[in-house]
């Protein structure tokens, strides 16, 4: 365990480069990002990277912000929830979710739009297995996940028509 | 009374409609605030010192050390407890904090106050407590039988109860019998406990912003406990991240209120994952041995049970939980004749209490593999042995309480059984290894795996019982066209902000509701548990918008000469019946508000007698499940292939909210049948962590088939029954049974382990 220091780091979160100040070096990318940035869309329900609550996407990739420490991310691009489109104007995914019905306690849920958002970046029409495989490090204790899976056909759909 | 007919074009926004989530925008963006989000300026953390042993004798606390870390700004141990040391949700035995004994591993001792998590975990660290170990009590037959020393003042045995009805020699010609056990499941809610506690000024009094269950039952036990009035105790529902029965005892509540009083700052509490598993109540452990007695038709004479609940540590709801599953024993069948002996018992293992299903679950899986053990003995199809005893409206419990619900047993089972079987073959169509049992191991071959198909049927009550005066409040202004309303109804997940809408949209007639914040400002709701809210908030909600209602009648019938008695709301219109005028509801309230407050209380119950008699219930809901499980038998491996489902619902006031509870149950019955289960070894707890707790993943959960009976139920203020806990009630006993079909052993545990599947 580190004594307090006056550290200083700055990430790059959401296009915007943020300083971190007296920082305790252990401290994770989630615990950064939540209490020292007041981005709270992030959530942590297990801190071991079992749950997925706590995606966000590092350089682009998906990752579980509880196991990433924070000051190791220097240099790198962070997305979280909060960067994947304005409040108050939800991406298709966001929007998907209210409309099938996929959010119940919504705790699951900022983690569930990073990684379907990235499942179709790299996989814009994926089969009922594979997001269920690729989703699958995402806990859901509400929904039973059926309204979830919808959820992401409907964007998958949308998009395809759209093209 | 139900005057708003549901149709399939319902106006949007109205009852019968699947209107979207109020709260929904805000959660897919990460901007609805959960409990553990909230923090405050000056904010200090709170962090909590745990036993580590189940049982033990306090010899000595120094927290001396505690106060050498730097950023500490409080201590506190029982000796800090300004009112009474214990609080508990039926008896008040639990302490704030230990001072001479503690009884289950992970019972809070002490508590800190600091400017960082980090300086909070040193700061407990620091604390030493020296114990003298105990050998714990980890056997609940040894409670049972009294061989093991009290290891509370009030006893090892919760409550005694036994039912006793009819004929208690008969004895059948087939008779059938099993010993059952459930293991222990938690509840595993995804937003971890988590609150903040502002003072008010000169420690006058508290707000305590948390995640509950129940927020006027919590200020009750908390203001007991700080020797504060209830007024001065002000509660907050802070975002909830899932529920199911977890939340409705003090976990943290206490303890914060105290850091944040002793050091006159704003403290925040967080448990982590594995402090959760600690920190509230679990679903009982029981064993239940079951002897039917049924003549050759298959028709039941006599039902003799045995239920032992392991309460673990504190009472909690323990006497509930033993209620509801021993009077719950002859399932959704008659049965004119019982003999049913129950325990709830103290041990040094975890505390359990309420979840979803509260002692139904455990009733259900034992008297379901009864019914199968009975059709085989009576060479029935498991179906046809069920329709034969199926329960109707008019029969009797073995408590001798009449079932006045609407029981549509028959029905259910008759739709369940019409539903086609899943098409795809072991594996699927494609033979993709993800769909064999044991999925991404890739281990299962598929030439070995056999696929079974299982059925459970379940009754379960609704709502309070045993004499408990259950109610629920809410307040509605309606004023220029838009209606305000107001409850304490602990909104967990379930949907109920989005119901209160459609609620107040098709009583009034407005297209705006504005929901106030949910708080203790307005009279109690009770808790957000036993599948009650739909009926006692809805109602309530209901209540009050009717009460608004015949107000702007009787104003509108005054103004324009009408009598009120003609007028109906039609749209966003009240309209004359007789007269034909129209007029807007935002017209009718322009400049004017109608302020209105109603309580729903559902029908009085009672307690039961000696003999295990009397209506002790007021209402019930039941459910078919049907399940479909590929089993590798030499692995020990399962794939729950589908879950198909048949409720009694009464009437679907929102289909969607009600596909995401039926889908989301039937994940926590399945995840109790093959994989939830707290191991304790001889009271220590071997799998606090979501690696090692296993929790149904989208690659576990099965396709779910829903068939909704809507035969509105007379006694529910809007026709329809809750229908939060049936589908997590029989779906266990469904995909057991479906593994007993493909491997033909016995199977008389839950969660069914691979060992039990290749050397039970
Ligand atoms: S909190 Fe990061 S995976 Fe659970
Ligand atoms: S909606 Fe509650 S955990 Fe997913």
């Amino acid at each position: 365990m580190s004594e307090p220091s006056n550290l200083v780091y700055t990430l790059h979160v959401n296009g915007h480069a943020s300083d971190v100040r007296d920082a305790w070096l252990g401290e994770s990318l989630l615990y950064v990002l939540r209490e020292r940035l007041g981005l709270m869309g992030s959530k942590g329900a297990c801190e071991q990277g079992e749950c997925g609550s706590c995606s966000v996407l590092v350089d682009g990739e998906l990752v579980c912000s509880c196991l990433v420490l924070a000051a190791g991310a220097v240099g790198q691009q962070i997305i979280t929830i909060e960067g994947v489109a304005p409040a108050g104007a939800p991406s298709d995914v966001q929007q998907a979710f209210v409309d099938a019905g996929a959010v119940q306690c919504g705790f699951c849920t900022p983690g569930l739009i990073m990684a379907t958002h990235s499942l179709l970046e790299r996989s814009p029409e994926p089969t009922e297995y594979e997001i269920r495989e690729e989703l699958s490090g995402n806990i859901c204790r509400c929904t039973g996940y059926g309204r979830i899976i919808e959820a992401v056909q409907r964007v998958a759909v949308a998009r395809r028509g759209a093209q | 009374m139900i005057d708003t007919a549901l149709s399939a074009d319902v106006r949007a926004g109205r009852l019968g409609h699947s209107t979207l989530r109020p709260d929904g925008v805000a959660k897919v963006q990460g901007t609805f605030q959960f409990s553990g989000d909230l923090t405050a300026d000056g904010v200090l953390w709170g962090a909590t010192l745990r036993s580590p042993h189940p049982y033990a004798r306090i010899v000595r606390i120094d927290v001396s050390g505690a106060w050498k870390i730097t950023g500490v700004e409080a201590v506190i141990t029982a000796d800090d407890v300004p009112g009474v040391m214990t609080y508990g949700l039926i008896d008040q035995d639990q302490p704030v904090f230990a001072s001479d004994v503690v009884r289950f591993v992970g019972e809070p001792v002490a508590a800190v106050a600091a400017n960082h998590p980090d300086a909070c975990r040193r700061a407990l660290d620091a604390i030493v407590v020296e114990y003298e170990v105990l050998q714990p009590l980890t056997d609940p037959e040894k409670a049972v039988d009294g061989s093991f020393e009290a290891i509370h003042p009030l006893g090892n045995v919760f409550r005694q109860q036994r039912i006793v009805r009819g004929d208690q020699t008969i004895e059948g010609p087939i008779v059938v019998e099993g010993s059952y056990e459930l293991g222990m499941q938690d509840q595993a809610f995804l937003g971890l406990e988590a609150a903040l506690a502002v003072p008010d000024a000169g420690g006058a009094g508290v707000e305590l912003h948390v995640a509950t269950q129940w927020l006027h039952e919590d200020r009750k036990q908390i203001a007991a406990c700080l020797g504060m009035a209830d007024e001065q105790v002000r509660l907050v529902l802070g975002g909830v991240g899932g529920a199911f029965g977890a939340r409705e005892d003090i976990s943290l509540q206490v303890h914060t209120c105290l850091l944040a009083l002793r050091t006159s700052r704003p403290v925040r509490m967080a448990y982590s994952r594995q402090e959760s598993f600690l920190g509230h109540v679990h679903r009982h452990p029981c064993r239940i041995t079951m002897r039917h007695h049924a003549d050759h038709d298959g028709r039941l004479l006599r039902v003799e049970a045995r239920f032992v609940f392991d309460g673990g540590a504190y009472a909690s709801t323990s006497s509930a939980v033993l209620v509801n599953g021993i009077t719950h024993a002859q399932g959704p069948y008659k049965c004119d004749n019982a003999t049913v002996d129950g325990w709830a018992v103290r041990t040094n293992n975890l505390p359990c209490g309420a979840m979803r299903g509260f002692g139904v679950v455990q009733a259900c899986f034992a008297h379901e593999a009864q019914m199968d053990k009975l059709a085989a003995a009576v060479g029935l199809d498991p179906l046809e042995v069920r329709l034969r005893n199926a329960m109707e409206t008019g029969d009797r419990l073995i408590t001798g309480q009449v079932v006045e619900s609407v029981a549509p047993v028959a029905r259910l089972i008759r739709e369940l059984a019409a539903m086609p079987l899943p098409s795809e073959p072991v594996g699927g169509h494609d033979l993709n290894p993800m769909r064999l049992p044991g999925g991404a191991g890739r281990t299962a071959d598929v030439g070995n795996v056999r696929r079974g198909i299982g059925w459970a049927v379940s009754i379960k009550n609704l709502m309070y019982s045993e004499g408990f005066d259950d109610y629920s409040t809410a307040r509605v202004r309606l004023a220029d066209g838009i209606a305000t309303v107001k409850f304490a109804t602990a909104e967990v997940g379930q949907g109920f902000v989005t119901l209160a809408g459609q609620i107040a949209r098709s009583v009034l007639g407005v297209d705006e509701v504005v929901l106030d914040q949910i708080d203790t400002q307005v009279g109690s709701a009770g808790s957000t548990s036993a599948s009650r809210q739909t009926w006692m908030s809805g109602g309530a909600v209901d209540g009050a918008c009717r009460l608004v209602r015949e107000r702007m009648f009787e104003r509108v019938a005054t103004l324009h000469g009408l009598d009120p008695l003609g007028l109906v709301i039609e749209g966003t219109e009240v309209v004359d019946t007789v007269s034909g005028l129209r007029l807007e509801v935002s017209e009718a309230t322009a400049g004017i508000e109608f302020d209105e407050t109603f309580e729903h209380h559902h029908r009085p119950t009672e307690d039961l007698d000696e003999f295990g008699q009397g209506n002790c219930h007021t209402a019930f809901a039941f459910a078919a499940h049907r399940a479909v499980v590929d089993v590798d038998p030499e692995l020990g491996l399962v794939k729950v292939v589908e879950v198909a489902t048949v409720q009694d619902i009464g009437r679907a006031l929102n289909p969607l909210s009600i596909t995401g509870q039926i889908e989301g149950g039937i994940a926590q019955g399945v995840g109790l049948a093959v994989m939830e289960e707290i191991i304790q070894l001889n009271g220590h707890v071997k799998n606090a962590s979501f690696t090692d707790y296993l929790l149904p993943t989208f690659l576990d959960m099965p396709d779910v088939v829903i068939g909704l009976v809507e035969e509105p139920e007379p006694q529910a203020p809007l026709g329809a029954k809750g229908v939060g806990e049936p589908p997590t009630v029989s779906s266990t006993p469904a995909v057991v049974a479906a593994i007993r079909d493909a491997i033909g052993k016995d199977l008389t545990r839950v969660p069914v382990r691979p060992t039990d599947i290749v050397f039970g």
